[in-house]
């Protein structure tokens, strides 16, 4: 499937900030609101947009979570390959995002928790007895800097003069 | 002893300052205002780019260059500009490295202004072009353009401009400060003027990356206009370096000699560092990308926004300035510009700064962030409404 120019223009600035009113995109893009209404639920309904989530610095707002990258090395099964063990990894809410990697491991799962402790056991308890994972490797996010494109640090302010000619 | 002011130079005293000084050193210092006055990019130089430079410090690239510049610069320049106009400029002897566009155009006026010779210019323009042809021993000749024509200069009007003392033409478009730009046809009919009147052309093309409907026609690039024009462009806005001060002009072989021989006596050579970091840039094409596509989404809300709010916005098609009426209110665009900053701390700059025939109009820069965009006009639309003119919807 290929998108139009004017919805692939309607991702990006979503992508951007998906707070955005349908009216300002309308203006943005030269198009009609009623347009972007529009293409914004059929690209809902593909489901090619999936949700609309804030991007949230937790420790600056001083929510403890813990969260956690593991490394899964799995046996892929015949027919499914590595999709069904992928599925089933995912659906535990616990699991964040799982994607399928290149090199030493197969899959990478990012998993949430309020503790280390928790995080551990639910690793050790859900993952690694799965029948098709063979290793798993713990990492422990310890902080962030970027996340979905957000750099966490002070924003660094304009160093523009006010007037240039 | 005389007053020292009464050593300055002639010519020099002879060019009016800035009437407005005073409001800009206004503007510069005050809290809390948001600058539509500003005439670069709101982007810092893509990282990879800073990096570049970071990495040739790193490594000891602290020297002079060849005058004409880094030859390994020169040669993907070149390229670069073959595949962007489909002109060829050697990278040995027509291309030449300088310290900003604002360098470029100046030696351009110097090598080839005799006393007395004439310069063709329209208006409303870059503020820098006149002064610079009076440094240089010139005349200017302006050509007013108006709305009626979307500021854009005719061939006729430089046409009935022309005398025996005619030296050159200079041509900025996208301009600064309409958004202005000029289609093939239009350029051609001005080719064909250059042509028969046998003229040079100085194009200043440094907004041309910013084009947002269609592509920019390189002035150069027009039958036989190779050889007439020097072409003059940097990487100030496209790349958002305006600090980096490195411009570049192309050009015919003797103009550019004589041009490199002044740059070699007074800058010798632009800034290596400058140099180094052009070298990433010109690799840094989705970046350049990246950033038109976001002052188009700009630039439709702002000349929607403007025109709603009553302030007549033709449509600018490049740069990042949209240039509307304040006619409706009755104020001067001096007058305009100062209450809208005291009023609600926006600034724009009046478009009388940029020719006699920019009177009545403001710049508007939209390079600067949605969020800052919406706040100015929200206030532009208080401000109005102060003086009872009301939303369109």
């Amino acid at each position: 499937m290929k998108l139009e120019y004017k919805e692939e223009e309607i991702l990006k600035i979503l992508e951007e900030d998906a707070r955005i009113s349908d009216s300002e995109i309308a203006e943005m893009v030269g198009m009609e609101e009623d347009e972007v209404k529009e293409i914004i639920s059929e690209l809902e309904r593909k489901g090619i947009i999936r949700s609309y989530k804030a991007v949230i610095n937790h420790e600056r707002a001083g929510i403890e979570i813990v969260q956690a990258l593991i490394d899964v090395k799995v046996s892929p099964e015949r027919n499914t390959g590595y999709d069904a063990i992928a599925e089933r990894i995912s659906r535990f809410p616990e699991v964040r995002s799982v994607r399928l990697v290149s090199g030493e491991y197969d899959l990478s799962v990012l998993v949430s928790g309020k503790t280390m402790h928790e995080v551990a056991y639910f690793v050790a308890e859900k993952i690694a007895p799965l029948e098709q994972v063979r290793n798993t490797v713990t990492h422990f996010l310890l902080k962030t800097y970027k996340e979905n494109g957000e750099i966490y640090g002070e924003e660094e302010k304009g160093k523009r003069l006010a007037v240039t000619l | 002893m005389n007053r020292m002011s009464d050593r300055v130079a002639e010519k020099i005293r002879q060019i009016k300052g800035s009437g407005i000084r005073e409001f800009f050193d206004i503007a510069q210092r005050m809290e809390g205002a948001i600058s539509l006055g500003v005439g670069e990019p709101d982007f810092v130089t893509p990282w990879s780019i800073r990096e570049a430079c970071i990495f040739s410090l790193e490594k000891g690239y602290t020297s002079y260059t060849s005058n004409w510049g880094l030859l390994e610069l020169r040669e993907a320049l070149s390229d670069k500009i073959y595949k962007e106009t489909g002109v060829y400029y050697e990278p040995e002897g027509e291309l030449l490295l300088t310290t900003g566009v604002s360098e470029a155009s100046d030696l351009a006026l110097r090598a080839i202004i005799n006393p007395g010779e004439e310069v063709i210019l329209h208006e409303p323009s870059y503020v820098s072009y006149k002064p610079c042809t009076a440094f240089a021993g010139g005349t200017p000749v302006c050509v007013p353009t108006s709305i009626e024509d979307e500021f854009k200069v005719q061939a006729e009007r430089i046409e009935e401009k022309i005398t025996e003392r005619t030296k050159a033409v200079i041509l900025s478009y996208p301009n600064n400060p309409t958004g202005a730009t000029l289609s093939r046809k239009e350029l051609e009919e001005i080719a064909d003027v250059v042509n028969e009147h046998d003229l040079l052309v100085i194009s200043d093309e440094v907004y041309g990356r910013l084009t947002y409907e269609g592509t920019h026609t390189c002035f150069a690039s027009l039958n036989g206009m190779k050889e007439r024009t020097i072409l003059l462009n940097g990487f100030s806005k496209a790349y958002a370096m305006t600090g980096w001060r490195l411009g570049y002009a192309a050009g015919n072989k003797e103009i550019l000699e004589a041009m490199m021989k002044i740059h070699q006596y007074v800058m010798m050579c632009a800034p290596i560092t400058a140099q180094m970091a052009a070298i990433e840039a010109l690799r840094c094409d989705e970046e350049v990308e990246r950033m038109v596509s976001e002052y188009n989404r700009r630039r439709r809300v702002m000349v929607d926004e403007l025109n709603n709010l009553g302030l007549a916005c033709f449509e600018p098609k490049g740069a990042f300035y949209a240039f509307p009426s304040i006619q409706i209110t009755g104020l001067t665009s001096a007058e305009f510009a100062k209450r809208l900053l005291f009023d609600e701390k926006v600034v724009v700059i009046p478009g009388s700064v940029f020719g006699a025939c920019g009177e009545g109009f403001v710049r508007c820069a939209y390079a600067v962030s949605q969020y800052e965009l919406k706040e100015a006009l929200k206030r532009i639309e208080r401000f109005l409404e102060t003086m009872g003119i009301s939303k369109n919807r």
